[in-house]
């Protein structure tokens, strides 16, 4: 089962207290999930800490299911950081900023687990 | 024991200044009045991954070298490089971007701040509109309706309600919380939005339609309003309305929301229009969210030295500044440059993969006091001291008030002042040889 989302990425504190440690797993904690609300989770099957495949045009990325009653239907955020930042927009539509919010995204359960910080870059330098 | 009142935090862009330091033997042993995201800052230097000497990727591991030997390396990249982009420096004086700015100019290279992923369209707001703005203190003391649009200030900046907005307590609002209406405009219920008297949820991505139909109900154009803009009824845009229009002064506080969403630059121009026709009616002001401490340090540095407050670009021996051309993303997304310096921010991080992917295959030289994403696509890493804690030095508060962060234990690393100094000295030594 595959839900179709709109993906967001944005601050949260957790995120913010590992800014200057992100090779600690804190980091990894705060910043490799998914959250929806419980309905889109039932409707995937998933319950929280199951993993999840993000998928957009740009990439795919495999992070933790969060619930967040405050997302509405098929919004779905990703805290800023490494994870999102896989299969978040790189276009900036001519003025500077990347397409950091509002990327339609798709999203199934997985049997993978998300890469900790240091594997996923390595991935950039394999690339 | 020395105790050291009043310092600065230099963590978000609220740079909180009434932080107790406990000094012990040369360390933070005890900290009062930091938020989640101070503490962090202040206490767990102590315990987080520092980059404990200068390091250059041999053989494709990063290994101890000395200071000496890795700004010699990191020079040769600068000086054989031919279009090298120059990234972040918003986590550090304005004493250290100034000499950054210095560096570029040398090396003919693109400087670029975080703004190009956070409040970068903002400035450009600015640039066509103009940005009403006031001092915090100056929300504080008068503003009755406070708008906090796409932004999250209990997560991003959780001490920004209590000391300069919602809860705090000023001259004109001495009853505080009580006294002041908060309005949150976002596109989930956040936390910040759990705490409002009213909270309007938006669909994604609309924000420019809600401004815009704001716009026309102030101006005295509510017939022209359908039943619903931005998934908001207009009974409740009416509501909200009326809620500016009979302020006595109203403050819209906005984030990334309203930034990185759907048109953009766009947004703010709106928010500032909207701004404008507020004032008809009452006084009102707009204060963009920033992020990293220094942030709006490195646009008012750079907009005294080179004219423009990013992106700016040297190549032709003269300031030149187009940001959806010579913004940080365009550059490496069009896989322009051949080197990068990447100091006090993380790319690594923060950047989309199409950009990171390209900084992954070329020479990176990073400047910072801790290991992160970036270092693991660096080929140079110069540890650094952590300005605020280790170092002194100027940095602008979001609202653009300049405070002195105060050196609060001993260092064995250098300094960003001096490091880029250090670097410009050897960039010259080696072209002056060449």
């Amino acid at each position: 089962m595959k839900i179709k989302a709109n993906l967001i990425s944005g601050r949260t504190a957790d995120q913010g207290a590992h800014l200057e440690a992100k090779t600690h797993k804190g980091y990894f904690d705060a910043c490799a999930y998914c959250e929806l609300n419980s309905a889109d989770l039932e409707r995937l099957s998933a319950s929280e800490g199951d993993s999840l495949k993000v998928t957009t045009e740009f990439g795919e990325v495999v992070v933790f299911a969060k619930a967040n009653e405050g997302n509405p239907d098929g919004l779905a955020f990703i805290p800023m950081g490494p994870w999102a930042n896989a299969v978040l927009s790189p276009d900036t539509h001519g003025c500077g900023m990347p397409g950091f919010k509002g990327i339609p995204a798709e999203i199934e359960v997985t049997d993978e687990k998300p890469l900790d910080m240091k594997s996923l870059m390595k991935k950039y330098l394999e690339d | 024991m020395p105790v050291i009142k009043d310092a600065v935090c230099s963590l978000c862009g609220s740079l909180c200044d009434d932080i107790t330091v406990t000094v012990e033997d040369n360390k933070i042993t005890k900290i009062e009045n930091a938020c989640i995201l101070g503490h962090s800052k202040f206490v767990g230097m102590f315990e987080h991954d520092r980059i404990e000497t200068p390091m250059i990727r041999k053989d494709g591991e990063l290994v101890p070298v000395s200071y000496e030997e890795a700004i010699e390396a990191a020079a040769k990249i600068l000086v054989n490089s031919r279009r090298t982009l120059s990234y972040g420096w918003c986590s550090t004086s304005c004493e250290a971007i100034s000499g950054a700015i210095k560096l570029a100019e040398e090396t003919g290279s693109v400087i670029d701040s975080t703004a190009n992923v956070c409040h970068g369209p903002s400035a450009l707001a600015a640039q066509e509109k103009g940005s009403p703005s006031a001092s915090l203190g100056v929300i504080k003391n008068r503003a009755d309706v406070i708008v906090f649009w796409g932004c999250n200030p209990v997560h991003a900046h959780p001490r920004h309600m209590s000391r300069y907005s919602s809860f705090s307590k000023g001259f004109f609002t001495e009853k505080g919380r009580k006294a002041r209406t908060m309005v949150v405009i976002d596109v989930r219920k956040t936390d910040t939005a759990k705490l409002a008297d009213k909270y309007v949820e938006i669909e994604q991505g609309s924000d420019l339609l809600l401004i815009t139909a704001l716009r026309s109900i102030v101006n005295g154009h509510e017939d022209v309003i359908p039943e619903t803009v931005a998934g908001v009824p207009k009974a409740e845009l009416l509501e909200l309305a009326e809620t500016l229009k009979n302020a006595k002064f109203v403050c819209i506080f906005f984030g990334m929301g309203v930034t990185q969403s759907r048109s953009k630059y766009k947004n703010g121009d709106a928010v500032s229009s909207l701004i404008s026709d507020l004032n008809q009616h009452t006084k009102a002001v707009m204060i963009g969210m920033r992020g990293h401490y220094n942030v709006t340090g490195f646009g008012q540095v750079a907009t005294w030295e080179t004219g423009f407050p990013m992106a700016i670009d040297f190549a032709k021996g003269y300031p030149y500044y187009n940001p959806g051309e010579t913004g940080a993303n365009d550059l490496l997304v069009r896989e322009e440059p051949d080197a990068a310096i990447i100091a006090a921010a993380d790319a690594g991080a923060h950047f989309p993969q199409k950009a990171v992917r390209h900084l992954a295959r070329i020479p990176v030289i990073q400047i910072d006091p801790y290991a992160n994403p970036t270092t693991e696509l660096a080929d140079v890493v110069i540890p650094s001291a952590i300005v605020g804690i280790e170092a002194e030095g100027t940095a602008y508060r979001m609202d653009a008030i300049s405070l002195r962060m105060k050196k609060l234990i001993d260092s064995k690393f250098k300094t960003d002042e001096e490091i880029v100094k250090d670097l410009t000295t050897k960039v010259r030594e080696l072209k002056r040889g060449a």
